[in-house]
């Protein structure tokens, strides 16, 4: 009902798939499609077929039923209501369509302009869009109307007008994104005009969304018109819908039925034209996730098939089969022997066999960690490495129980000194979540809630987990942020997130992690997302806090350097499956598995490396020797 | 932060005065065919232009515009043609009726929606699907169409509810709640449709954000962080959906106004229109341009409150 309230679509990869021929198969893209066609047919010959002048006046005839004379009857001034029905269907859709075609060939053109050359074209279109904006548009077409009279093609053409900005902003927004794409500048550089360029690479990505907004816009269009008629001010001797739906409200009382058959071409048109781009949408949307999905799927075939050829190395066979199944075995684990310097302690946190997995939107169901088992001993710091993708971050998630949505444990169990976790709910969780478990994220900056201070942020769990004052909780986290090394906890406490570098940013997620005294660290990638000299300060900070508060860690890398320096066992992780698991030492000295090896050869490019000392060292006495 | 509200203010008012010169310009333009219009198409060619004489008309259109801005500056936007009543009265005599209104809507509608938001997007499933078919609905049908079927069922048929007039607030509490109902619903059904869905969308992006999985796994239960955290971060979009949904509903609620008697600003924006009634209509052009400033206004005052970064840069 708005004039200038229209959503903007979404702009997406273009389309090459039939986008009509996919809208048919589905039933209300197709109802609507018929609906519109037949409506568009109506426009086309309404005036020729209509049985009587619609504007013929039989003042001795007003407001009868229908009948074989009048089809649906007559209105309150005695003219056939199903002649007008007709002829002014034409008017109604061509006044619509004309609005559109003013708003396509403003927006489009000028949206093409200001994105592709920038400049001050663009700052004075802006200006003009910000201009529309201040006032409601029908507000402004009731003004026009005062000066330029009635006339439904003048209102509509100046609603054309204010309806531009729609379609400039989002062909400015593809422009602006299209034109840093690194095939634009090779078209660019290869000396294809400006107009190829828009025509070929720029218009393609806007082509489907201009479709789905134009589908939008014409509805509005019709339901302004409709509302302009209905109140009286379009010009009489053209009848339209809303001129109908205005006589029809003057006899509300005596004949509420005259009313019904505008209403519902007025409506049925407007949700048809709203359903078709939704529908619109829909499709397209779902083209982008299958193609990202068929990517994803790709990677995971291959994922696997590395797993299976290392296995197979392993087992001493050479040919492989690349086109067999994907086999998952979780027996498939070197384990090595605790050695003297293990903990000994009892065990915090075991995971039997797990397995996570996502369900699809399409309703299948995609497993990404396939039967996993690790123990955590109280004190010990246990390394999980692995590469992007392995599965590392999914078995934290589950242990913590915060999989993102869609993500369950979907058989195996996670016990936390006695209590089953494996898909809990919240309420198993309460208690144990911050409590018992504390968990230190990777990347700092988009782990803390942009809108509340560091401070608040922290204060708030303490009171709930811990339920201290404010005061108390207060003090405490200041403490804490002086505890990580923070040199001002009272500014910290006070800033914003986005105020603070992300060093500190980390610092106060761990601080934040170890404030409600959690017995289990959880730590993802902690210093990954942080410059190398700040790596080291914090890989110093979580070793001394691990140490003076005796916790549990598990510390989910992808650095062979990292566990090196903390972890006193490391499992290794690859495709979702555990390959390798061990004392740290053991590990470094004897790696058994391919991966494990080819990730320690991986080191000696990422700085501090530990592994090789040992061998260097071991050659140096055979020389001394 | 009082830099950034006097530089909003400040821009306002330039968009002000450019707007009410556009407008004067487009509306005095045709000085002549203005006369015409009022006198008839009968009136003699001298009559006419001793009709826009008295009215001022034959004067440059910079004079003109010059003598309405002066007189603007001291409160006074000159008199009907038709009925000699001072514009400021009758304009400012309206607002409030059309206000309590729309801001009611406004209320109205950002309650529902924002429950019906974070409902779809929590439970998703059934719950999600319904809202979204209901919305689409609420979002193709245009209101008008909708407060004809209320007149029809609720006001005509049933009784419930008074099918015309406006009975002010001060005058009685439950008469003007049994007058705005029925124009409040038809207005809200379109404005929740839009809401709700910006809603969802905001509460969803929210949930999936890391610093909600950090704080949970601080012990925090979700329906508190979605509370504090999901629901102020999703706030900003949903407001400024909010802020075009309100420009939107001043729009409807001049053919709502009209369906249902109501002598708000469409109801004289709508008469001054058809009769011609050009100072009026200038008046009610700057009326509904201040609502939109300041409504425009009130919105970053109150994005800034949700968010920390528009207030500190």
């Amino acid at each position: 009902m708005t004039a200038i309230d229209v959503p903007l679509a979404v702009p997406v990869a273009p389309v090459r798939v039939s986008l009509w021929r996919r809208l048919l198969r589905r039933p209300v893209g197709l109802a609507s499609l018929i609906f519109l066609v037949l409506l568009g047919v109506i426009a086309v010959i309404g005036p020729f077929i209509a049985p009587q002048d619609p504007n013929y006046a039989d003042i001795r005839n007003v407001l009868a039923p229908p009948s074989a004379a009048h089809l649906l009857g007559t209105d309150g001034s005695g003219r056939d209501v199903f002649s007008r029905l007709l002829v002014a269907t034409q008017t109604t859709v061509l006044a619509a369509l004309l609005a559109l075609v003013v708003a396509l060939v403003l927006g489009v053109i000028g949206g093409l302009i200001a994105g592709y050359y920038q400049g001050w074209f663009n700052n004075t279109a802006t200006w003009v869009t910000e201009l529309t904006m201040a006032l409601p548009g029908i507000v402004m077409l009731l003004a026009a109307r005062a000066v330029l009279g009635p006339s439904v093609w003048i209102s509509m053409f100046i609603f054309g007008i204010l309806l531009a900005p729609a379609f400039y902003r989002l062909v400015y927004a593809s422009v602006t994104a299209v034109r840093t794409e690194l095939y634009v500048d090779a078209a660019r550089v290869s000396g294809l005009s400006d107009t190829r360029i828009i025509g070929r690479h720029v218009l393609s990505v806007v082509r489907a969304p201009i479709i789905i907004q134009s589908a939008i816009i014409a509805g509005i269009a019709i339901a302004i018109q409709s509302g302009l008629e209905f109140l009286g001010l379009g010009d009489i001797a053209v009848p339209t819908w809303g001129q109908m739906l205005n006589d029809g409200f003057k006899n509300i009382y005596k004949e509420p039925l005259l009313m019904l058959w505008p209403s519902l071409a007025i409506a049925l048109t407007c949700i048809a034209l709203t359903l078709l781009a939704n529908v619109m949408r829909d499709e397209i949307e779902r083209t982008v996730s299958v193609r990202r999905k068929r990517r994803r799927a790709v990677a995971t075939a291959t994922g696997s098939v590395a797993a299976v050829t290392t296995s197979v190395a392993l087992g001493g066979g050479d040919v492989v089969d690349l086109d067999e199944q994907p086999i998952y075995e979780s027996a498939g684990v070197i384990v090595h022997q605790d050695d003297v310097r293990s903990k000994a302690t009892e065990k915090v946190l075991e995971v039997r066999d797990l397995h996570v997995g996502y369900d699809q939107p399409d309703g299948s169901h995609i497993e990404v960690v396939h039967g996993v088992s690790l123990d955590i001993r109280k004190g010990e710091v246990h390394g999980l490495i692995g590469e992007s993708g392995s599965g590392k971050s999914q078995t934290a998630f589950a242990v913590l129980g915060l999989l993102p949505r869609g993500g369950h444990v979907t058989s195996g169990s996670i016990r936390y000194e006695g209590t089953e976790l494996a898909d809990a709910s919240d309420r198993a969780y309460a208690g144990i979540r911050g409590a018992r478990i504390g968990y230190i994220p990777q990347e700092p900056m988009s782990n803390l809630d942009p809108s509340f201070t560091i401070g608040s942020q922290l204060v708030e769990p303490l009171r709930k987990t811990l339920g201290l004052s404010k005061k108390d909780a207060t003090q405490r986290s200041l403490d804490l942020l002086a505890r990580v090394g923070i040199p001002n906890p009272k500014r910290t406490f006070d800033a914003y997130p986005f105020e603070v570098s992300g060093g500190m940013a980390q610092r106060v997620l761990i601080a934040g992690a170890v404030s409600t005294d959690p017995d289990l660290i959880i730590a993802d990638e902690p210093t990954t997302a942080l410059d190398v000299t700040v790596q080291a300060e914090v890989l110093d900070l979580l070793r001394d806090l691990q140490a003076e508060r005796h916790m549990a860690m598990l510390l989910v890398t992808h650095n062979f350097g990292v566990v090196a320096d903390l972890c006193d066992r490391v499992t290794v992780m690859q495709s979702g499956l555990f390959v390798e698991q061990g004392p740290v030492r053991a590990i470094f000295h004897d790696a058994q598995h391919p991966y494990t090896t080819s990730l320690l050869e991986a080191i000696l490019d990422e700085g501090p490396a530990r592994g090789p000392l040992t061998g260097t060292t071991v050659v140096t006495k055979g020389a001394g020797a | 932060m009082l830099s950034f509200i006097l530089r909003r203010v400040l821009s306002g008012v330039i968009l002000i005065a450019v707007i009410s010169f556009l407008a004067f310009v487009l509306l005095y333009a045709s000085g002549g065919d203005i006369a015409r219009r009022i006198l008839g198409e009968n009136a003699t060619a001298e009559t006419v232009a001793k009709k826009a004489e008295q009215l001022g008309l034959n004067r440059p259109l910079l004079v003109q515009y010059w003598d309405w801005v002066t007189s603007a500056l001291t409160g006074s936007l000159g008199r009907s043609w038709f009925t000699g009543e001072l514009v400021s009265v009758s304009v400012s005599n309206r607002v409030a009726v059309s206000l309590s209104i729309v801001i009611g809507t406004t209320l109205v509608s950002a309650i529902v929606a924002v429950v019906l938001g974070v409902l779809a997007a929590r439970r998703g499933g059934g719950v999600d699907g319904t809202v979204q078919v209901v919305s689409l609905i609420g979002f193709a049908i245009p209101g008008f169409l909708i407060a004809l079927v209320l007149v029809l069922v609720f006001a005509i048929n049933l009784g419930w509810f008074k099918a015309t007039g406006y009975i002010p607030l001060s005058t009685s509490v439950s008469g003007w709640l049994s007058s705005v109902t029925l124009p409040i619903i038809a207005l809200s059904l379109g404005a929740i449709a839009a809401v709700s869905q910006q809603v969802r969308g905001s509460v969803i992006d929210a949930m999936s954000r890391d610093y909600v999985r950090t704080l949970r796994s601080r012990g925090l239960g979700s329906n508190s962080v979605v509370y504090r955290h999901v629901l102020r971060n999703a706030g900003g979009p949903a407001l400024a959906v909010l802020a075009v949904q309100f420009i939107g509903l001043l729009g409807g609620a001049v053919i709502v106004e009209q369906v249902f008697a109501i002598p708000g600003m469409g109801q004289l924006t709508v008469r001054a229109t058809t009769l011609g009634d050009i100072p009026v209509v200038m008046g009610l052009v700057m009326a509904y341009a201040i609502i939109v400033l300041i409504v425009n206004l009130l919105i970053d005052l109150a994005q800034a409150a949700l968010n920390p970064k528009v207030r500190l840069s």
